[in-house]
């Protein structure tokens, strides 16, 4: 379980999250919508340590993110993020950009790594471009390399930060068949995105962001379907 | 007009211990670097640190070894700290007064390089619960060799290069040090020295040749 209590960030003066409350269970897919700048993608950063808070606490399976003594690699290994830009590592080869962590971080055996990474790639659909580098791949194979690199660590959650937004728009599909597997298969998920309709279809909730505060949250029929906010209204209305 | 008469034969006669000394001189080209990347590696994140003292110091490195003639660095290393009661020999005074020449050139290299390199891939690294030194160590570096390869390929033919100023401080194993004492036994200057000459010509062509080799089978993406 994830829970975010009264969570406020900035960046210098800029305060980006104002007290943000969110609870999500194991096995739930949580949609996260909302203008630029509204502080999604910021949150996320937030869950896993890569961004200090200035306020509130997020606890996952009750150990506090941003405590002092907390040991962020260990939890970091249980907490999958994607990126919008991808990020492969371009001086390994698809299969090495997969078994690195499982190897390096978990200390499996180069074979069992290697039987990880094949599966994860085989089931992201990229089982015919293990020897490849990542600069001979599509934006869309390389977003999905770097899914199965984030799952390969076999974590409890993962986080996905707008990763079709980079994407020529011929790809997004492939990118989001994909998701939606995961989501099928019970993987937690919190899916920071600007494709609503595949928002509506793949979440158990979904949230709205407006300016650093979660402004409504519930089922999708509801949030997406029969918004109450007139400012929930407004974005839906620009984006649909 | 030319009232010399070459006398090719005995330089060719000394050819094998002129190759045996330049032999000595691709060694400490070689020892030199291996220990400048190691210290030019600590020295370029230590131009990049918030700790002052690491900064300092590894400013202070650079600003010497690259403003200041190799030959005075040399001199520092064996005469300097002779006169400190550390007497290095010839050998050992000359490798690291090259080391520091260059650490410091390609620290500067080197945080150009890792300049060059997305903050985003030590993101990545770290998410997938690797610390600072392994995202470092496993994602930052490989990519930074390869961005400063021919660079650095340069600075192996200049530490080279550099090895002949081992005759300053009286080493006389060296390509330069054997050519030296040829030439005050015969007076065969042009001699000799052409020939060092060709062989030195010679083992720069082979350091960069090879380096070529080196990067296209190391570097493939």
């Amino acid at each position: 379980m994830i829970e975010l209590k009264d969570v406020r960030k900035s960046f210098g003066s800029l305060e980006v999250l104002k007290g943000v409350t969110l609870t999500v269970q194991k096995g739930e897919v949580l949609s996260v919508i909302g203008g630029s700048g509204s502080g999604k993608s910021t949150m996320l950063m937030c869950i896993n340590g890569l961004e200090p808070i200035q306020g509130g606490q997020i606890l996952v399976d009750g150990i506090d993110v941003h405590a002092r003594g907390t040991d962020l690699n260990k939890l970091r290994q249980r907490i999958g993020i994607v990126f919008q830009q991808w990020n492969a590592f371009p001086h390994l080869t698809v299969l090495e950009n997969v078994m690195l962590a499982p190897r390096k971080v978990l200390g499996k055996s180069k074979r069992e790594a290697e039987e990880i990474a094949v599966r994860q790639l085989t089931h992201v659909g990229l089982g015919e471009k293990l020897k490849v580098y990542p600069s001979k791949l599509s934006g869309g194979q390389q977003q999905r390399m770097a899914i199965a690199r984030a799952l390969a660590m076999q974590p409890d959650y993962m986080l996905f930060d707008e990763v079709t937004s980079a994407l020529d728009p011929q790809l997004v599909g492939e990118v989001l068949d994909t998701l939606k597997m995961l989501s099928e298969e019970g993987m937690t998920m919190i899916l920071v995105t600007h494709e609503i309709r595949f928002a509506r279809d793949v979440s158990d909730r979904v949230a709205f962001f407006h300016k650093g505060l979660i402004h409504e949250i519930g089922a999708p029929e509801q949030v997406i379907g029969n918004p109450q906010k007139p400012e929930t209204i407004e974005f839906l209305k620009s984006v649909l | 007009m030319l009232n010399y008469t070459f006398h090719w034969r005995p330089a060719l006669n000394a050819l094998p211990d002129m190759l045996s000394g330049a032999l000595v001189s691709l060694q400490i080209a070689v020892l030199s670097m291996v220990i400048g990347v190691v210290f030019a590696v600590f020295l370029a994140l230590g131009r990049q640190s918030s700790n002052k003292l690491f900064y300092g110091f590894s400013t202070g490195w650079v600003e010497l070894a690259r403003n200041t003639p190799a030959l005075f660095q040399v001199y520092m290393t064996y005469f300097g700290l002779g006169s400190f009661g550390i007497q290095l020999d010839s050998y050992v005074a000359l490798l690291a007064g090259i080391a520091f020449n260059n650490a410091g050139y390609l620290a500067e290299t080197f945080r150009g390089g890792l300049r060059a390199i997305p903050h985003t891939q030590t993101r990545a690294a770290r998410s997938l619960g690797m610390s600072a030194p392994q995202a470092f160590r496993l994602i930052v570096l490989p990519q930074m060799f390869r961005i400063v390869f021919y660079p650095m390929s340069n600075q192996m033919v200049w530490a080279l290069l550099m090895t002949s100023l081992g005759v300053t401080v009286g080493l006389n194993t060296d390509l330069t040090g054997v050519t030296q004492d040829l030439n005050v036994r015969t007076f065969r200057t042009f001699e000799y020295f052409a020939l060092a000459a060709v062989i030195y010509y010679l083992l720069a062509k082979l350091i960069t040749l090879s380096s070529r080799l080196f990067a296209w089978r190391l570097f493939r993406y």
